[in-house]
């Protein structure tokens, strides 16, 4: 590359000028070929989500008969399908209020819990002293490739059954019932959280200035003090990001809810009404479409004003377990 | 209105308790961290003034009790990753070799079933399908967005568009393409913009989400337009990462955008490429929500973790889902190997 320099640079003021102009034109053709590329793709990649939107606003025979494009032909605006699917008597129309509570319940503990747990534990693995603390930072980076697959069956029977080990029990069966299978589905997010939580948080907390830390060590504060004072004001962004991946994630999720919150409407979050109204009702579009979007809306929100929290943790620490 | 809010007072209880433990749990164990020091500062300071008043010689300066305090640190984390993961993945592959109850060893049954049933075989070629397609889709779209977006005017928004399926669950974008898909009969206006299209070009709709193995293939769709973000966004840090004198030096040497794009930007961003694809590829091998919400399965769609949780937690076979499940994980396990040497390598080189 570095060999080949064409003379173009060198040239006399009026070949340069005629090459910068021809590469001028070229570049700006490239750009608009650019241009317009760009702007297919993120029509493509907006236009299902737009389309559906749309359809929540129309009156159900229309949705049912006529394209949802025939909108901005023939308008006909209603707030009727929201109504219906979130607060509908119907059985079958979705009432989505109080599985949007569900969904509330259930992700607010399981996004705090794994958030203190991890900051705690990532805090002692990046700046405590210790025997055995780099194997236990593998250990648990490890846990990150474990599908969470492989341990629903085992501990859906712990809290139904309770762990024992040679006749001791370690933990006694959970009995839950009502709304206190909530419990059950924060523990198995937190669990399913912490490998990548601490992972991301160590990430973050061992790029801190080593002189900050020794400072303060040599003014006399304690490990604690630190962590609370020092450390995690600092690491308040990274804190941010977590705390909106591992919102998406549990109030995205549909697996975990299926098998630890059961389809009762006193526990299960929207996904799981959602993937029900879907599997039973799959015509019903009028309900899906207004059903969708009433899941959708609150991570968009959050997403789009937290966005660049967001990126800055996908950067920092892009393997999710 | 229908909503009865005494219905839901329960939930919200529940949510009270729980941030009740959250406060209990986490302020107390800050609490105690702060109790044990100053309680071990307290006893040297006796001991220093009894030492000084009985004329004996000053006690050494104990060692910091660093360890004792880390435990505190680690305690809930390693006690909750021991109970609801290491100790559950080493019973799943324990229960792989036992029967559908979990009662009786069966030796490597549930295994041999897998690779000799066609319904599963057929599962396992359409996971192997996903796992290729996924990545190598949603990469490349990614990485061309980005580079026809770097430097663009309104590229935060351009790039907010293509980003925000992110936000959106599995099953909320399975809805959004089930729309997309939607069929309805010839004589009738379509309601699904891909049917509508085909009619459009003159040709017959059709029932997408029926025939296999296209089927697949427009699931995979829906996976692409989710990843597609992510990829796009890991990329494009890496791109703006490249030093500008390099590209400056590039430029001045008159290399053509393409040549820009072949010889400097992919080179310099191969990393991230790495990191992007194995990412990718391990989301695709879990894909569950998507398949669930379409198909349920059916029509020769179904994939590893969604027959998975059928056996399992449908049939009550609990052997078979297990086994399905460690398979998943075998799976996982080279992709993860692919990527330390990368990394290794990668240190070694710089």
């Amino acid at each position: 590359m570095t060999t080949t320099t064409p003379p173009a640079t060198i040239g006399t003021q009026d070949t340069n000028k005629r090459s910068t102009r021809a590469a001028r034109v070229r570049g700006r053709l490239n750009s608009r070929i650019a241009t317009v590329a760009a702007i297919v793709i993120a029509v493509v990649w907006t236009i299902p989500t737009f389309g559906l939107f749309v359809s929540s606003f129309r009156p159900e025979e229309q949705i049912k008969t006529t394209g949802w494009w025939n909108f901005f032909s023939d308008p006909q605006f209603t707030l009727e399908n929201y109504q219906d699917v979130l607060f509908g008597q119907n059985a079958s129309s979705g009432q989505l209020a109080g599985y949007f509570i569900n969904s509330f319940v259930i992700t607010v503990p399981s996004v705090l819990f794994p958030i203190a747990f991890a900051s705690l534990a990532a805090y002692a693995l990046a700046w405590m002293n210790f025997r055995g603390r780099d194997w236990v930072y593998i250990g648990i980076f490890a846990l990150q490739i474990v599908p969470l697959q492989m341990a629903l069956v085992p501990l859906l029977s712990f809290f139904s059954r309770g762990v024992s080990l040679g006749g001791v029990t370690l933990m006694p069966a959970w009995n839950l019932d009502g709304a206190q299978n909530f419990a059950q589905v924060w523990f198995a997010h937190t669990c399913f959280a912490l490998p990548f939580a601490v992972f991301l948080l160590h990430n973050f907390m061992s790029q801190l200035p080593r002189d900050l830390m020794e400072a303060a060590r040599v003014d006399g504060a304690s490990h604690p003090k630190i962590f609370r004072t020092i450390v995690l004001p600092l690491v308040a962004p990274a804190l941010a990001a977590l705390g909106i991946f591992q919102f998406l994630w549990v109030w995205n999720d549909l697996l975990v809810a299926l098998i630890f919150a059961g389809g009762s409407d006193v526990t299960a979050p929207l996904t799981v009404r959602l993937a029900e109204l879907a599997g039973t009702r799959g015509n019903e579009w009028q309900r899906l479409t207004a059903g969708a979007f009433v899941s959708i809306v609150v991570p968009l929100i959050v997403f789009l004003s937290l966005q660049r929290y967001f990126v800055r943790g996908l950067l920092a620490g892009s393997v999710k377990g | 209105m229908n909503f009865d809010f005494a219905d839901q007072s329960p939930k919200l209880m529940m949510l009270l308790w729980g941030l009740v433990a959250f406060a209990v749990v986490v302020g107390g164990l800050l609490v105690l961290l702060d109790a044990v020091p100053a309680f071990f500062a307290r006893r040297r300071e006796a001991q220093l003034v009894a030492a000084s008043a009985s004329g004996a010689p000053l006690p050494r300066r104990t060692k910091p009790r660093e360890g004792l305090f880390a435990l505190f640190f680690l305690l809930p984390t390693v006690l909750l990753l021991l109970i609801g993961l290491v100790v559950p993945a080493i019973r799943t592959i324990l229960l792989s070799f036992m029967d559908g109850s979990s009662q009786n060893w069966v030796g490597l049954d549930n295994y041999r079933w897998m690779f000799a049933e066609d319904a599963i075989e057929r599962v396992l070629l359409n996971t192997l399908f996903w796992v290729i397609m996924v990545p190598l889709a949603a990469t490349t779209m990614g990485l061309l967005y980005a580079v026809l977006v770097d430097k663009a005017r309104l590229e935060v928004v351009a790039k907010s568009l293509i980003f925000m399926p992110m936000a959106i669950s599995f099953v909320g974008a399975a809805i959004i393409w089930r729309f997309v898909y939607a069929y309805r009969g010839e004589d009738q206006d379509q309601i699904g913009l891909l049917n509508q299209i085909v009619v459009s070009l003159g040709g017959e709709p059709r029932q997408w989400l029926l025939d296999s193995p296209l089927n697949t293939l427009l699931l995979i769709v829906i996976m692409v337009w989710i990843q597609a973000g992510f990829a796009m966004v890991v990329l494009s840090a890496a791109i703006k990462a490249i030093p500008a004198d390099i590209v400056e030096a590039a430029r001045l040497d008159g290399v053509t955008p393409w040549q820009m794009f072949w010889q400097i930007t992919l080179p310099s961003i191969r990393p991230a490429l790495i990191v992007v694809v194995v990412t990718i590829s391990i989301a695709t091998l879990k894909v569950f929500d998507i398949v669930r919400t379409t198909t349920n399965g059916n029509y020769d769609t179904s994939v590893i973790a969604n027959e998975m949780y059928n056996q399992a937690f449908r049939y009550g076979q609990n052997g078979q889902g297990s086994a399905l499940a460690v398979f998943l994980f075998v799976l996982v396990i080279p992709i993860v190997i692919f990527q330390i040497r990368n990394l290794r390598q990668q240190r070694r080189e710089s």
